[in-house]
């Protein structure tokens, strides 16, 4: 699940160390633009060893790498793949070539240390021009993306205009990311809201993301998680279909049938995963318990 | 592994430890810790398991603790060495 | 000084008057928190006039009255009852400054130790931001205000000599009077009682730590849960900023619910303030104001009620405040597995806190909370024994952390509604393992040397002794 993903600048123990109760679906790691130039190699160590030593539960682990053009991106991935990480976030993506790159060299760091060639996940974060109008081969690169992100702050700054609570500057590049996220079959993470004490701005921003189809919002403060949960939760309506659908799709299991329909229609398997991820999101949310799923309120 | 220089790492936050590395003929390591009673052998055996490791027998190792975890002690100290051992750049 | 006008012509002349002489036991209370200057005042004119021997039983030692620690070393003071010491002293008294050993009593346990008649007070000084010349006095009035003026009400009633020492003078009478004339012997005017930036900081905050935050939401929702918040409830909580947190939390509960709260209780703060004057909460009770807002409210509001110690948590009255509370949230900086609560000491056994009303709100709640980080910079809050036993565990019905809650043993239905209520729940010792996995074990304390101080019940019963250390 993905509706929260935390940045935790990662030279800072202590907020590491809180990373392990904070309540977000997943964690990313930074080692990119949290980090002073300074301490990219005392980063790479502090969350290494964190990843090691620390239980982080059933939560999905993202590191966010140095830029590929840096010096310390190679070896950012191989420390990373070695201490087990989930995912890699590949930051300024500009097109297909970098997601190759990385997920080449991801594939040596995982022959070098005994892991699955293939067992790690890439979440590109699209933040520039060159990024967004290269959404769609982005996503197609490698069978190790898994969702598409925006970075709003260095996008509007590579398209020349002021940051805005309302977001028209971005607004084509958010529609357009999750064109291709839905398009290749992936999440599609909203870039994060940055007024740390607007809790009700928060909210609105992530209602008006996930309006437009992301399936999750980056964060950067604790303090939004429940606002972005909040946004992401789904509607009593959706719930309720959803329940229908899994219902339906259990009778029929149980009767033996091979397809099964619902009012008239036949329901195929998109319909059937997406009823799934609304009542995942919904348990989460604390909306539904497994009881309720067997009583139709009809 | 062979110091070259001094060098330091981390910082003096609450669960962090600041380290200061230096060469030196001998092996000295201070501690300076507010859970020195309850942690200071654990801590050192932390350090010294990473010197065999890293096969360092001599150094100047001053440790200025804020009640840091052993994995984090592990990477400030992994780090200030290598930033010693490292002809490169500065620490 | 006659029965009209008790003024004195100075703080020396009046503790000449006073007939304070070598052995006795002086007063004072701890209302201008760290901008006092009254005890340093008195007791360094004590000292200039060759008194020695002197006990001071106060209801807190804080930070500024470290020269009390000189006035040791010279002779002058050679006893000391309080409710709290501030590590600035307390780390002193830890390695053995004082002979004889420091009796900690609580809130309520100090009134009632007079009221029993196990404790006596010579002469006690009681400053007051504003008094007549006959004595009638209070916290509220002058340029010095720390709102209520409740730990020094039960030295009035019991002391053999009153002293007011106030630096603003009003026209008789006096109002508030909440020390009557009728039980004052002597008024001293002086310059400043003290510092009014640090006797009221500011507005005390919420907390803006996500850990803190996260522990006041889950104890929040554990008060909820426990279905103890309903129509007239009662509620206390501490000045940290995390229990100001659970204020808050709670506050939109009562909120979304409709609920009206009774009364709220304890040391006030502006939270608490906010949430009376919105009138969620009917009445404050008010032993210690906080912060501005408390003094401000107190002046303003007649449902804000000043109230003395004794009233507040005497185990001797014929009732307190504590026996109907409802619901409290407290500190801890250790916890053992049987509940048993430490506030005194530090991991390493030095003197850094006390009771306060901890103990005695605890007893006389009906869910007594204990909200805290399970880890404090790597040290784990849940050992195999407290250091010291301030709070004993069968008055303790639950412990929040980030990591998860824990009820005291005897308490399955409360268990049972927490779990229900989709809460982590976990047993205390497996609260603790989860700490040691993190930080590591810690190794065992150290041996301690001879007794420095007696921490009692509010019943007067030794609770724990507190060891030197070397």
């Amino acid at each position: 699940m993905r509706r929260s993903l935390l940045f935790i600048p990662g030279n800072r123990p202590n907020m590491i160390q809180n990373g392990e109760v904070l309540p977000a679906d997943a964690l990313i790691f930074d080692l990119e633009d949290s980090v002073p130039a300074g301490d990219k190699d005392a980063a790479r160590d502090l969350v290494a060893g964190a990843l090691r030593a620390l239980d982080f539960g059933s939560r999905e682990c993202v590191v966010r790498i140095n830029d590929l053009d840096t010096k310390e991106a190679k070896t950012d991935l191989d420390a990373m793949v070695r201490a087990g990480i989930h995912t890699i976030m590949v930051p300024k993506v500009r097109g297909a070539e970098t997601i190759r790159s990385i997920a080449s060299l991801l594939s040596d760091a995982e022959g070098a240390h005994g892991r699955q060639e293939g067992s790690t996940a890439l979440i590109a974060l699209l933040e520039t021009a060159w990024g967004i109008e290269n959404a769609m081969e982005v996503a197609l690169a490698s069978a190790r993306v898994t969702g598409l992100a925006l970075g709003g702050e260095d996008l509007s700054a590579d398209l020349g205009c002021p940051r805005t609570k309302e977001g028209w500057e971005i607004f084509y590049s958010r529609a357009r990311l999750v064109m291709a996220a839905k398009a290749a079959g992936m999440d599609a993470l909203d870039t994060p809201f940055t007024d740390v004490h607007d809790f009700e701005g928060c909210e609105r921003d992530a209602l008006f993301a996930r309006g437009l189809g992301f399936t999750g919002k980056l964060c950067i403060s604790p303090f939004h998680l429940k606002a972005i949960h909040q946004a992401f939760a789904p509607s009593q309506e959706e719930i309720d279909r959803a329940a229908e659908v899994v219902r339906a799709m259990r009778e029929g299991e149980k009767a033996g049938k091979g397809a099964v329909s619902l009012r008239g229609k036949m329901i195929d398997l998109p319909v059937v995963r997406q009823a799934e991820r609304v009542l995942a999101l919904a348990k989460a949310a604390g909306l539904l318990d497994d009881k309720e799923l067997d009583h139709d309120p009809r | 592994m062979k110091l070259l220089k001094k060098a330091r790492a981390g910082t003096l936050e609450s669960g962090d430890i600041f380290v200061t590395v230096e060469p030196s003929d001998r092996l000295e390591i201070t501690l300076e810790s507010p859970v020195k009673e309850q942690y200071g052998e654990v801590i050192l055996q932390t350090v010294h398991k990473l010197l065999d490791e890293l096969g360092l027998e001599s150094g100047l190792i001053v440790l200025s603790d804020q009640g840091a975890l052993d994995c984090t002690i592990e990477a400030r100290l992994t780090t200030a060495l290598r930033r010693a051992s490292d002809r490169g750049e500065d620490a | 000084m006659t029965r009209d006008d008790k003024i004195q012509d100075s703080l020396a002349q009046a503790i000449k008057d006073s007939g304070l002489r070598d052995g006795m036991t002086l007063s004072f209370h701890h209302h201008l928190r760290d901008g006092d200057r009254v005890q340093n005042l008195v007791l360094a004119e004590c000292a200039r006039q060759g008194l020695r021997n002197l006990t001071v039983n106060t209801s807190a030692v804080m930070a500024c009255h470290r020269p009390i620690l000189d006035h040791i070393k010279e002779g002058t003071v050679t006893g000391i009852e309080c409710n709290y010491m501030h590590p600035a002293v307390g780390h002193a008294i830890s390695r053995g400054a004082l002979k004889k050993e420091v009796i900690f009593r609580s809130h309520g346990g100090r009134p009632a130790a007079l009221e029993r008649g196990e404790t006596h007070i010579d002469v006690a000084f009681i400053a007051a931001s504003a008094a007549d010349r006959a004595g009638n006095c209070n916290g509220q009035g002058g340029r010095s205000a720390f709102g209520s003026i409740g730990y020094a009400m039960p030295d009035a009633c019991h002391a053999g000599y009153v002293m007011v020492i106030s630096d603003h003078l009003e026209d008789y009478p006096a109002t508030p009077a909440s020390i009557g004339e009728g039980l004052v012997d002597a008024v001293v005017i002086i310059d400043s009682i003290g510092d009014p930036g640090r006797i009221i900081s500011g507005t005390t905050r919420v907390t803006r730590d996500p850990i803190g935050l996260l522990i006041a939401e889950y104890a929040a929702g554990a008060l909820e849960a426990s279905g103890l918040v309903r129509d007239g409830f009662s509620f206390q909580t501490g000045a940290g900023g995390a229990s100001l947190a659970v204020a808050r939390f709670l506050g939109e509960i009562m909120r979304k619910k409709g609920i009206g709260g009774g009364f709220a209780s304890g040391g006030i703060t502006g939270m608490l303030v906010d949430l009376f004057e919105e009138g969620l909460f009917h009445s404050l009770l008010d032993v210690q104001c906080f912060d501005g807002e408390a003094v401000r409210s107190m002046i303003d509001n007649e449902r804000h009620r000043e109230i003395s110690a004794s009233t507040y948590a005497s185990p001797f009255a014929k009732s307190a405040v504590v026996d109907h509370l409802d619901l409290v949230i407290l500190g801890a900086t250790e916890i053992d597995t049987d509940f048993n609560v430490n506030v005194h000491t530090d991991s390493s056994g030095l003197i850094m806190g006390g009771s306060g009303g901890h103990s005695d709100t605890a007893a006389g709640a009906r869910l007594a909370v204990i909200a805290a980080p399970l880890i404090r910079a790597r040290l784990p809050l849940i050992v195999d024994r407290v250091g010291t036993i301030s709070t004993p565990g069968r008055d303790v019905d639950l412990l929040v952390t980030q990591y998860g809650l824990a009820c005291h043993p005897g308490k399955k239905e409360l268990k049972d509604r927490l779990t229900a209520a989709g809460l982590p729940v976990r047993s205390i010792e497996a609260l603790k393992e989860k700490a040691e996995s993190i930080a590591g074990v810690p190794a065992a304390r150290k041996e301690k040397g001879r007794p420095v101080a007696r921490v009692t019940s509010r019943d007067g019963d030794l609770l724990d002794l507190i060891r030197q250390i070397s």
